[in-house]
């Protein structure tokens, strides 16, 4: 069942034209990347679908409903909940903090207690540090945090935007386990990476992103054996 | 000694009132980067919508600071809204500006309604009496209004620490001074915790405008550009954008003005009061709490 459209998107930021027509679609249950260099397009793709930018022209229909240009916080109501680039947790606020504002939306106290418990157990580290103030954390705690504190709002749809970058290999492997995780548990996810070989090895569906432009899309082994994805993304 | 213990207490009673005041620079500041210099003159406003209470409606002082409190929060939400948001993307320079073309408006405004005479809340509102006290054997004295600015002032200070670490518009506060772009990620609305900002500091100035005019025993359409001013330099002292910041530099910019006018000379307390801000800014620019941290870009 498709779930997030977006159609012919045009975004400028001042003079430069950042989205130049895009088009993609997710569907639920998905795990959908969009991959490409840096500068591609790709974070702005997901700050407009999130609100935080709006669009020139183009639709992004979510659920069958129109919600160009809706403030974010609109977004996040229903349902679409993301987890920016270089993390942006609050660092000056507790971990706890952190996770409770991510269900500021949310006014069912029990609940809230509910999905706190979940992301402990999904994170046990958040569990032992939730008195420390997040900026103490390392920065696969900090990733750890981020994806927690966008959990906390129960979303239907998660936007992850490079949450791979400075993160040692191992934690990478880590990180992309759990999204997996979270993705088989229901959640469906549109994942912004520049790690083109991680995020073609959970994805099912992808999108190469060039200068503001799809220029290839496919299932993810489709693209992970692409000659052209190959040679400019995956080091071969 | 007995000089430099009277001037702790009478210190610690203008420190108060400064650190009210720089308490709402402050958190205008941390979270729009604007110094709001208009603040000292919605201090004047509350302590006129007070006065106006307490003597045409003949409310008791107490109800006259709760509206005085309301009225204050309204205007201070009113010039947010209509002066400094449509600004909110154009750079520092131009809200900046336009917050001394509202203090001026203020002012100007002020004297054109109010005119330009000096008035004083009636005698007898808060019964002031001498406390005679020993420190150490050493006789000195504090009025009971002194020690109710005092009280007036920790209560409120416990208030906003509660607001601040233990309601949804306190975090939402804290979230928008640090990131807003993410706070909106949350679902927080940037522009009424803004607005709550701007409600909560002006409250806090009209607490403070009151007790101003209660304890100088005057008021007048200028009255809050002098102690606006030095509350603004107490918030510097202290480290702008930093609440305990605001404490601290309006507690230690009270008691520093009073030491002055008690060992030296009354003329020299106000430049001396300016001085001291060039030094913090040329020495320690974020104040004696702040991080020496770089602009965030």
């Amino acid at each position: 069942m498709l779930l997030l459209k977006v159609e012919n998107l045009n975004v400028y930021y001042g003079a430069i034209h950042a989205l130049k027509g895009i088009s993609l679609e997710v569907n639920e249950g998905e795990i959908v990347t969009l991959i490409g260099a840096n500068g591609a397009g790709k974070s702005t793709t997901l700050k407009t679908i999130s609100g935080l930018l709006r669009p020139q022209s183009g639709t992004i229909t979510y659920q069958g409903q129109n919600v160009n240009g809706l403030p974010a916080q609109a977004i996040v109501k229903m349902g679409i909940s993301q987890v920016p680039e270089g993390r942006r947790i609050f660092p000056n606020l507790t971990v706890r903090e952190n996770l409770e504002l991510g269900a500021y939306l949310r006014r069912d106290r029990e609940g809230i207690n509910k999905s706190m418990q979940e992301v402990f157990r999904r994170f046990p580290r958040l569990k032992e540090r939730q008195k420390q103030m997040a900026g103490t954390l390392s920065g696969g705690e900090q990733q750890m945090l981020a994806i927690g504190r966008a959990l906390m709002s129960r979303p239907k749809l998660m936007l992850l935007d490079e949450p791979s970058m400075g993160l040692a290999p191992i934690l990478v492997q880590e990180i992309f386990n759990i999204i997996r995780e979270i993705n088989e548990q229901g959640t469906t996810i549109l994942l912004v990476e520049q790690n083109a070989n991680m995020a073609l090895s959970v994805a099912h569906r992808g999108y190469v992103l060039e200068t503001g432009r799809i220029t290839l899309a496919g299932s993810a082994a489709d693209l992970a054996n692409s000659e052209a994805v190959k040679k400019a993304y995956l080091g071969g | 000694m007995a000089v430099f213990l009277q001037q702790i207490i009478n210190g610690l009673s203008l420190g108060s009132i400064y650190a009210l005041i720089a308490l709402g620079y402050t958190m205008v500041y941390g979270i729009i980067q604007l110094i709001n210099f208009a603040h000292g003159d919605i201090l004047m406003v509350g302590a006129y919508i007070a006065f106006f209470g307490v003597v045409y409606l003949k409310l008791n002082i107490w109800l006259a600071f709760i509206i005085s409190m309301i009225g204050s929060a309204i205007l201070g939400v009113l010039i947010e809204r209509v002066a400094y948001k449509p600004l909110r993307n154009a750079g520092r320079l131009a809200p900046l500006i336009t917050a001394i073309g509202v203090s001026l408006f203020l002012e100007n405004g002020g004297l054109m309604v109010l005119g330009t005479e000096i008035r004083s809340y009636p005698a007898g509102l808060i019964t002031s009496a001498q406390l005679p006290l020993a420190i150490f054997g050493i006789k000195l004295t504090a009025t009971t209004l002194q020690l109710l600015i005092l009280a007036i002032t920790i209560a409120m200070m416990i208030i906003l620490q509660y607001i601040v670490h233990y309601t949804w518009a306190g975090k939402a506060m804290r979230a928008v001074s640090y990131d807003p772009d993410a706070a909106r990620l949350m679902g927080i609305n940037v522009d009424n915790t803004i607005s709550v900002t701007f409600a909560l500091g002006s409250a806090f100035a009209a607490v403070a405008g009151i007790l101003l005019g209660l304890y100088y025993n005057t008021i007048h359409p200028l009255m809050g550009i002098m102690p606006g001013l030095k509350a603004f330099v107490a918030a510097v002292i202290g480290g702008i954008g930093l609440i305990p910041g605001a404490m601290v530099g309006g507690f230690a910019l009270g008691i520093f003005e009073t030491m002055v006018s008690g060992y030296w000379s009354s003329k020299l307390r106000d430049p001396i009061v300016f001085l001291l801000l060039i030094l913090i800014l040329l020495v320690k620019p974020s104040g004696l709490l702040g991080k020496n941290n770089t602009e965030k870009v």
